[in-house]
């Protein structure tokens, strides 16, 4: 029981874990890009018609990276080529996303999908209860690991990680040393599209093998309120993924019982959840100064 | 190939005017494209989406309906920009609005009063305000992001509402349909003419709109909007308080929100149901950004995005298109309008050459 419900913890929480991660990268290259909902769907529509039609999951994976990561392009054609308003380029990101989604999708409501299968790990996933739930995953969680791993170790151990956060921190500066600020912005970006497109595929390949339209539900949203949450961290990320995977799941169990709470109450948990503890983290003013990329959001027109 | 930016000496002032069309023009040609695409005729597509919804009396007054909230949403989200302040959240305020203002019809159904009316508007304004007022309060009191909190209230306020029209508030003669009793008449809000549909929300809207233009043209307010939202830093020094702006912002605009959507339900549906809105909310951010943030722009801009809506309903009836493609179009137009906006501030460049060479270096 107690595994069965782990295990579901996990699903819920390997998207949020997956967008935040991406959205981290561009918001310390200094890039706050609120599509994050639109990249999200964009990749689930992406996948699920990509694995539909062509009978592989894992086709409809990469074509989920691939939609989220041409998705951002135009934000970052916006924001970095033509200097627009982050905040509402983002917006924009989110609006045209829902839509052109929905308009994708249309043929696809009400088709069975095709689940990513579980890749089992020999010998380890043998130990008890650890085995089975760590190495009996589909190929999505073990990335969402790798990713947390990876990007800890590329903003902190590597030469160029250094200089997206030099970028993040103050462009200007940067810009004078010779850092090409609008080439690594890009990138990142590309980056953070591609990880919102792949946690979409996760949505419509592995928690609900499905397409139905909205169904990323706000989770971009609390993608971007984990990064504010993790004070641009990698691992705090994981911690604040489970943790609000831990609530989707808790609240569903909850209806499931019967516990006498509206089950409306109850849907409305995690996203008053996300409210407390934005509260939480941002209420101490000097330390939350201290994280934030000191030029997030901010225009940057280089000078010649 | 290059694009390189290159500041102007000061705004243009014609691009000002012409972006917005710019960015219309842009719309409707890759809308066109995008029905050449579906395989339908994209001249004939673009007539039924946007042309033959003028020629008609009843689709003139459905224009009408649907650019009131638009519009009365919008010019508070304008002030709320401007300010600097970013309520995204409008969809959560309208569904509150109109939560709070049916709060008289459904529960007293046998109070009948020329008061009700007012009484039902004023307290949709109060809803709205005051669920905007929970972003003001963590904004300023625990320094918590506005975006953020303000669109998780409305995840919040659909779900409230879902409640209520399910279980305590269902109409208990409605056939187990989650809807409220239907409000009585004195609670209805009065159509404007005997041709239609068209009800007073649109008045409210124009007069909301040239109020806020009047603030923004000639009172000490609009002044403080434009100096907090610009230089944060100078409005202090000059005296003024960007927390008491924070709350200002947001509650005028939520107010707002509240209501249009206290005039939703009175006017043009009856009663409350699950779904009230077809996304006003959040497509009001598009209006705001299409009319410039000029509260008179966007009574404009209001009727074209009501326009991208019945289109979608008329090519959803005639050409079989599903009427998602209005938010398809909605989205492009946002996007071309912050496009074409860069114009304003600078020349753009296209650069062959991989490097640019300096003279006589």
């Amino acid at each position: 029981m107690f595994e069965a419900i782990l295990l579901t913890v996990m699903t819920a929480a390997t998207p949020l874990v997956i967008a935040a991660m991406g959205e981290l990268v561009a918001e310390r290259s200094g890039v706050l890009n609120l599509g994050v909902e639109g990249m999200m769907i964009m990749g689930a529509v992406c996948a699920f018609a990509t694995a539909h039609m062509t009978g592989s999951p894992y086709l409809g994976v990469l074509a989920g990276i691939g939609g989220g990561a041409l998705f951002s392009l135009l934000f970052g054609f916006l924001t970095l080529t033509l200097v627009t308003n982050q905040v509402a380029t983002g917006l924009a990101l989110t609006i045209l996303g829902l839509g052109v989604s929905g308009q994708l999708g249309e043929s696809f409501v009400g088709l069975a999908g095709t689940k990513l299968q579980p890749i089992t790990i020999p010998v380890l996933s043998d130990i008890p209860f650890i085995g089975r739930v760590l190495f009996a995953q589909d190929l999505i969680f073990y990335l969402s690991i790798a990713l947390i791993i990876g990007v800890n170790w590329f903003l902190f151990k590597s030469r160029t990680g250094l200089k997206m956060r030099a970028i993040g921190d103050n462009h200007g500066s940067a810009h004078a040393l010779g850092i090409n600020v609008v080439r690594t912005r890009y990138l990142a970006v590309l980056f953070g599209g591609a990880c919102a497109g792949l946690a979409g595929a996760q949505l419509s390949l592995v928690y609900t093998p499905q397409w139905v339209e909205n169904m990323s539900a706000g989770r971009g949203w609390i993608a971007l309120a984990l990064v504010v949450f993790a004070s641009w961290r990698p691992w705090r990320i994981l911690a604040g993924g489970y943790l609000f995977g831990a609530v989707t799941i808790g609240q569903l169990h909850a209806q499931a019982f019967g516990v006498g709470i509206p089950s409306q109450f109850l849907s409305a948990l995690p996203y008053a959840a996300t409210i407390v503890v934005l509260v939480i983290i941002s209420h101490n003013r000097r330390t939350t100064l201290i994280n934030t990329p000191a030029s997030l959001g901010k225009p940057f027109v280089p000078d010649r | 190939m290059r694009i390189e930016l290159e500041r102007r000496a000061r705004a243009s002032t014609a691009f000002a005017a012409i972006s917005p069309l710019l960015a219309l023009v842009l719309t409707l040609f890759f809308g066109g494209l995008m029905f050449w695409l579906m395989g339908k005729d994209p001249v004939a597509t673009l007539h039924t989406f946007f042309i033959e919804p003028l020629f008609d009396v009843w689709s003139l007054h459905e224009l009408v309906i649907k650019a009131a909230p638009l519009i009365l949403i919008a010019v508070g989200l304008a002030i709320c920009f401007r300010s600097n302040n970013w309520n995204i959240g409008a969809e959560g305020q309208f569904t509150m609005g109109a939560i709070t203002g049916s709060i008289l019809p459904v529960l007293m159904p046998e109070w009948h009063s020329p008061l009700l009316l007012p009484a039902m508007l004023i307290m949709g304004i109060l809803g709205g305000a005051l669920y905007a007022g929970v972003p003001a309060l963590l904004k300023t009191r625990f320094n918590t992001n506005e975006i953020l909190t303000s669109l998780m209230l409305v995840y919040i306020a659909q779900l409230f509402l879902d409640w209520l029209v399910r279980g305590p508030w269902r109409d208990p003669q409605g056939y187990n349909f989650p809807k409220t009793i239907s409000f009585a008449p004195e609670a209805i809000l009065p159509e404007l003419l005997d041709s239609g549909r068209a009800h007073w929300a649109a008045v409210f809207a124009i007069v909301a709109a040239v109020a806020l233009w009047f603030m923004m043209r000639f009172m000490l307010k609009g002044f403080e909007v434009s100096v907090l939202g610009q230089a944060e830093r100078a409005g202090r020094f000059a005296g003024f308080s960007s927390k008491k702006m924070v709350w200002f912002a947001l509650m005028l605009s939520g107010g707002l929100a509240g209501l249009a959507g206290i005039s939703e339900v009175s006017g043009s549906i009856g009663h409350l149901q699950p779904s009230i809105s077809p996304g006003y909310g959040f497509t009001a951010i598009i209006v705001a950004f299409l009319g410039r943030l000029n509260p008179i722009g966007i009574i404009a801009s209001g009727l074209v995005l009501a326009l991208t809506y019945l289109g979608g309903e008329a090519a959803q009836l005639s050409i079989g298109i599903s009427d998602k493609v209005s938010r398809v179009f909605q989205g492009l137009l946002l996007f071309f309008v912050l496009s074409c906006d860069t114009l304003i501030l600078y020349r753009i460049r296209l650069v062959f050459s991989g490097n640019k060479t300096e003279a006589g270096a």
